[in-house]
């Protein structure tokens, strides 16, 4: 089970959090890997100027609506 | 920079203030008895007949910043010494009666207890009031007056009354803890419990991650500085992140409109003083009242289910919340609660200039979660939230501003005629915007909530929550 935790607190959402969880539910859901993914959310990690911040179990990624699929494909899908 | 509607709030602060910086320093145990000699140093009295008196009062107001007497369930603590025993009287015919002969307030009077001296001068005859006031509005001397205490006419369910050294006394079966007697006390004699040093013990701790969440109310305080810089000034006292309310509430705006959609008749539950009044005053309504969370709750759990180890503060206008705090069904989520009146003496025992702060960001709710925190914004946002989700199901509100307004349809609905199919029930008039721990009531405060709700990212509740799922 790989967890991906999206920081959805203030400075992450101002910065499209709500696109990069719409998306990635919708890339999960796509891939039909929803057994294998644990996507969850969290209010700051403490590093907004990097947001929107995600982690892939305990690593770290500064991730963007325009660059999640990308994203999905290199850091969670790779490593199923 | 007016930070306070009253100088007993701003003498409430000066304690809450001292409490505070002596916790952080950890000298709270040795220095709080210095802590009224601090506020009153000298030897001329300014509020009260001598300065002994002054800090005997104000070692009572530093007994209740540390939590007060925790034998007494309730919040809210009459301070008897500080009780100035006001005059209880009730209608009495003051010097202006002028002995005129129209006598309209006997015509008016329905039970007869007005009567004349040989001077034509009324008298009312004590045995026979009621205390209706009719007599009073048609004197055109307005030569009759009330004299009922500041804190039992604020008490709007009658839970204050006199003891024998005619001090006030709370009876804690009726009380809803709104705190409207402790703003409307002119001598500041009631006073809501701090846990202020609770809250100051958790942020010294660096292991732990304290989560704020604040009430949306907060857009209309703190007027001299911008939201933002409040947002920062928190994150500068150590709290790791701040959260709206809010938030809480397009999740609870959701889930109450499905269950109003399929029960048919419901009350809201947000408003803890509202809750505490169905089940004490009107039992029978208790099973109608929503079973959903408060928004605080609500978050608040959120945050802990998902965060193992979080503490969370919920900081808002509301003594009642306080109460809620300490339910056995809320305890696990909410660590302890603070008033905007108590934030503000945490930034100045810090001696924070907010004003003076970089601007942080405030963004998790809608605009529906946000105006929850005046009267009529629930319903707003029920109605969204059943349009959202597509259910096909008409709201009859009946927005109830105010506890007596609220206790009127809890009548007609006890007594089956009541019109409507969705109490808002809101114990402060105005809403939360008018609570008790609030720093400001202002006329304006309502605009600016609206205000702070139209600034919101999200403009749909369901686009607000999609994040949580």
């Amino acid at each position: 089970m790989i967890k991906v935790t999206v920081c959805i607190g203030s400075s992450c959402h101002i910065k499209g959090s709500r696109q990069v969880v719409e998306k990635l539910q919708e890339l999960i859901a796509q891939n039909k890997v929803e057994d294998k993914v644990n996507l969850c959310g969290t209010f700051c990690m403490g590093r907004c100027q990097e947001g929107v911040c995600v982690t892939v179990n305990d690593d770290f990624y500064s991730v963007s609506p325009d660059t999640v699929a990308d994203f999905f494909q290199k850091e969670v899908l790779a490593k199923i | 920079m007016r930070k306070f509607d009253t100088k007993v709030q701003h003498l409430k602060y000066k304690v809450l203030r001292e409490v505070a910086r002596l916790a952080w320093d950890g000298t709270l145990f040795e220095g709080m008895i210095d802590i009224p000699k601090k506020i009153v140093p000298g030897n001329e009295p300014t509020m009260r007949c001598c300065v002994y008196k002054e800090r005997a009062i104000l070692g009572e107001r530093v007994k209740l910043a540390i939590g007060g007497d925790k034998s007494n369930p309730n919040i809210i603590e009459v301070i008897d010494i500080a009780c100035d025993e006001c005059p209880v009287g009730g209608y009495e015919v003051t010097n202006a009666c002028r002995g005129c002969l129209a006598h309209r307030c006997e015509d008016v009077c329905k039970r007869g207890a007005i009567t004349f001296d040989k001077n034509h001068v009324a008298h009312i005859d004590k045995s026979k009031c009621v205390e209706c006031g009719a007599c009073a509005k048609v004197c055109p001397y307005t030569a009759i007056v009330s004299r009922t205490r500041p804190c039992q006419n604020a008490c709007k369910v009658k839970a204050i009354s006199m003891n024998e050294q005619k001090a006030a006394t709370i009876n804690n079966d009726k009380c809803i803890q709104c705190g409207a007697c402790v703003y409307q006390c002119p001598f500041g004699a009631i006073m809501d419990k701090s846990f202020i040093v609770d809250a100051i013990e958790m942020l010294k701790n660096k292991e732990e991650k304290v989560y704020a969440i604040v009430a949306p109310s907060i857009s209309s305080q703190f007027t001299y500085a911008k939201l933002g810089q409040v947002i920062t000034g928190l994150k500068e006292l150590g709290f790791h992140t701040v959260i709206e309310a809010a938030l809480g509430a397009d999740m609870v705006a959701l889930a109450e409109a499905r269950e109003l959609a399929e029960k048919g008749f419901l009350t809201s539950s947000c408003c803890p003083a509202f809750v505490r009044y169905v089940k004490t005053a009107f039992p029978t309504i208790a099973q109608h009242i929503s079973h959903n969370p408060s928004p605080m709750v609500a978050l608040a759990k959120y945050i802990k289910d998902n965060t193992p180890g979080a503490k969370v503060v919920f900081i808002g206008p509301c003594t009642a919340k306080k109460a809620e705090a300490q339910l056995e069904e809320v305890k696990p989520y909410v660590d302890t609660v603070l008033t905007f009146e108590e934030l503000q003496a945490l930034f100045d025992s810090r001696d924070m200039d907010i004003s003076s702060l970089a601007e942080g960001v405030l963004d998790n709710a809608s605009y529906f979660g946000r105006i929850f925190a005046r009267s009529g914004g629930l319903t707003d946002a029920a109605v969204q939230a059943l349009k959202e989700q597509g259910i096909e199901f008409k709201v009859e509100p009946v927005v109830c501003d105010g506890i007596e307004e609220c206790k009127l349809a809890l009548l007609k609905k006890s007594k089956n005629v009541l019109k409507g199919n969705f109490i808002e029930g809101m114990a402060c008039v105005g809403g939360c915007i008018n609570g008790a721990g609030c720093l400001t009531h202002g006329e304006k405060n309502k605009a600016e909530v609206d205000k702070y709700g139209r600034e919101a990212l999200e403009k749909n509740i369901t686009d607000a929550v999609s994040v949580l799922k």
